[in-house]
């Protein structure tokens, strides 16, 4: 099949364009990658680019040697576990139930459901129910009021509802409760849509930062996200007081910062080769009815 | 498998068995019930909660207010010159987003469905996906890095002879900056369904085209556009439902004192109103507003899309 000339000089244009595409959605990555490693004075005269000027590891032995951080850290472990795994369990618990045909109340409970998608309380009587319950510096403030995505809910239901009737009758048969039938068939058969929903929820609550930004006051509580998000406006804070001053805060900060986003996406980094088509094949099973 | 439905959707024996189905059904609505009653808590309540914007709320006291005040913080936020301008600062953020971030990673899937080579395409598509999972924290952090007074962008526009530019700190560049990250964290992540909708088109339609001597932009045109065409119209109504829905934590983060002239969206209003200054009330008053056209916005694209599309929502 003979292809024309223009057919084939829009291809190398193409070709080109995506590798444009790809270098600029990996470069600011890099290029923190590369300040992480890099000298100060380097980075200060704007040398860094893609590679470390003046290698040395310095900034994440600073980092490593503060305590918050480290604190911190485990701080967001911590929370991520917790909040996957109450997320995990409510929205099996609605999921489920929503699957079935036979559930009275079914189309209601879903648009009761689905609802809160397009219609929420709004940031500040979020506020005021979540500080009122006395959720304010405590873990609950960050792994509850958030724990449904109605979104993944949605994506677990229709994977429930493909499982195959027979199979569930078979085991009711026999004797089995709707427990039973839970545990023993639904739950094991579901394996590949929990994995992606745990790592959807693990990733969520991995980045998240504004609940703990407004609920917590003590700096022990704060998870990685608030340290580094402290760092990033707190350097900036610094700018409008004059700029003479400014130069040796913002550029100090610089390295650190470097060092302490390339500690928190490190997690998330180790894990995309594996969770990247969990993510993709999620989407897809939402797409069918979203 | 409809064929096969139980005997309890026949009308004479729907009553008897009822009772039987809950008997024997029980666990199914166990099951459900926290869920309904987190729902009622979590996401309710605080709905039924922005009655504050028509009372008089002291902290600490009930959350539902303590007396009515009627439209009192709605005449005030009409009267008060910062909402306009967070209202229009809303509106052309919201479009500027929609005018970019939509059609681009239609143009992406498109450009990456000619490519033949797979392991190619699969390292696009890879590194495309990734800014996606980074928390928006840290695609803060990398905005202010490479757009600092000493980062990449100024020492690149520095060596064509530019003047370096404080990005950060102007609002004419606010905009700009706002939908170049957002588009950079979501351009791949966006395409996913192009991308899938893009594989469904039947290949025979292609090799009738080709017969018929149609090349590869006449091919684009006829078939491959009108095949996606039904997944860009879902994504566009649901993206006019969504309008407003900017991403408020991304602007907190990236905004400041300096660039609220551009920058500040209700969201943030609400939120420096509320949470910053304690004016509860006034900030939920706002915010339902902006809540109400959210919802009507919903309402009627999904409207839309069931007439024109057949496929809606709800």
């Amino acid at each position: 099949m003979k292809e024309s000339w223009q057919y084939k000089a829009f291809k190398v244009f193409n070709t080109v364009i995506l590798l444009l595409i790809v270098f600029i959605t990996l470069f600011p990555f890099v290029n923190i990658f590369a300040q992480s490693f890099s000298a100060e004075s380097y980075i200060n005269s704007g040398q860094v680019s893609l590679w470390p000027k003046g290698f040395n590891v310095e900034t994440y032995k600073i980092i490593m040697a503060d305590n918050i951080f480290w604190i911190n850290y485990k701080n967001t472990v911590v929370y991520t576990v917790v909040g996957t795994i109450i997320s995990l369990i409510l929205s099996t618990m609605i999921a489920y139930p929503l699957s079935k045909t036979k559930l009275k109340g079914r189309r209601f409970l879903t648009l009761f459901f689905v609802f809160t998608m397009f219609f929420n309380g709004g940031l500040i009587p979020n506020y005021v129910l979540v500080t009122s319950l006395g959720f304010g510096n405590t873990i609950w403030a960050i792994v509850i009021p958030n724990a449904i995505s109605v979104f993944n809910m949605l994506i677990m239901r229709t994977f429930f509802s493909n499982i195959p009737d027979e199979l569930e009758e078979a085991a009711i048969m026999d004797g089995s409760s709707t427990f039973g039938v839970l545990f023993r068939i639904v739950l094991p058969l579901s394996k590949p849509i929990l994995a992606t929903m745990m790592l959807f929820y693990a990733v969520a609550h991995w980045n998240s930062w504004f609940p703990a930004f407004i609920y917590f006051s003590e700096k022990e509580l704060f998870p990685v996200s608030i340290y580094l998000r402290n760092l990033i406006k707190g350097a900036e804070a610094t700018l409008g007081t004059g700029a003479t001053s400014q130069d040796n805060l913002t550029q100090i900060a610089s390295n650190i910062k470097a060092v302490t986003m390339v500690l928190t996406v490190l997690p998330i980094l180790l894990v995309y080769p594996y969770i990247q088509k969990y993510f993709v094949s999620g989407v897809m099973l939402g797409s069918v009815k979203g | 498998m409809a064929e096969l439905s139980h005997s309890d959707t026949r009308p004479t024996l729907r009553k008897k068995n009822k009772f039987s189905h809950f008997l024997k059904e029980w666990q199914l609505y166990i099951l459900i019930l926290l869920p309904v009653i987190y729902l009622i808590i979590f996401k309710y309540i605080p709905m039924i909660g922005n009655i504050i914007a028509f009372r008089r709320f002291v902290p600490g006291g009930s959350i539902f207010g303590e007396e009515w005040v009627g439209f009192y913080y709605f005449e005030m936020f009409l009267s008060d010159p910062t909402f306009y301008k967070v209202f229009t600062n809303t509106l052309i953020l919201a479009f500027l987003l929609l005018v970019v971030t939509f059609p681009a990673p239609i143009i992406f899937a498109l450009l990456l469905n000619e490519i033949k080579n797979h392991l190619f395409k699969r390292f696009v598509q890879t590194a495309s996906y990734l800014p996606h999972f980074f928390s928006v924290v840290v695609v803060a952090g990398m905005a202010y890095e490479l757009l600092a007074l000493n980062g990449p962008v100024n020492s690149f526009i520095a060596n064509l002879g530019i003047d370096k530019i404080s990005f950060m700190q102007m609002p004419e560049w606010f905009r700009t900056i706002f939908v170049s990250v957002d588009l950079w964290q979501g351009l791949g992540w966006g395409a996913i369904l192009y991308l899938a909708a893009l594989t469904g088109i039947n290949e025979e339609l292609y090799e009738a085209a080709r017969i018929d001597g149609a090349n590869r932009w006449k091919q684009t045109i006829h078939i491959t556009i009108p095949g996606i065409l039904p997944t860009i119209v879902v994504l566009l109504i649901l993206n006019i439902g969504n309008f407003l829905q900017i991403g408020f934590e991304k602007v907190l983060l990236l905004y400041n004192p300096l660039t609220y002239e551009t920058a500040d969206i209700i969201a943030t209003y609400v939120y420096r109103v509320g949470l910053q200054s304690g004016s509860f009330s006034y900030g939920t008053a706002i915010g339902l507003f902006e809540s109400i056209i959210g919802l009507i916005l919903v309402i009627g694209a999904n409207y839309v899309s069931r007439r024109i599309t057949d496929n809606s929502l709800w």
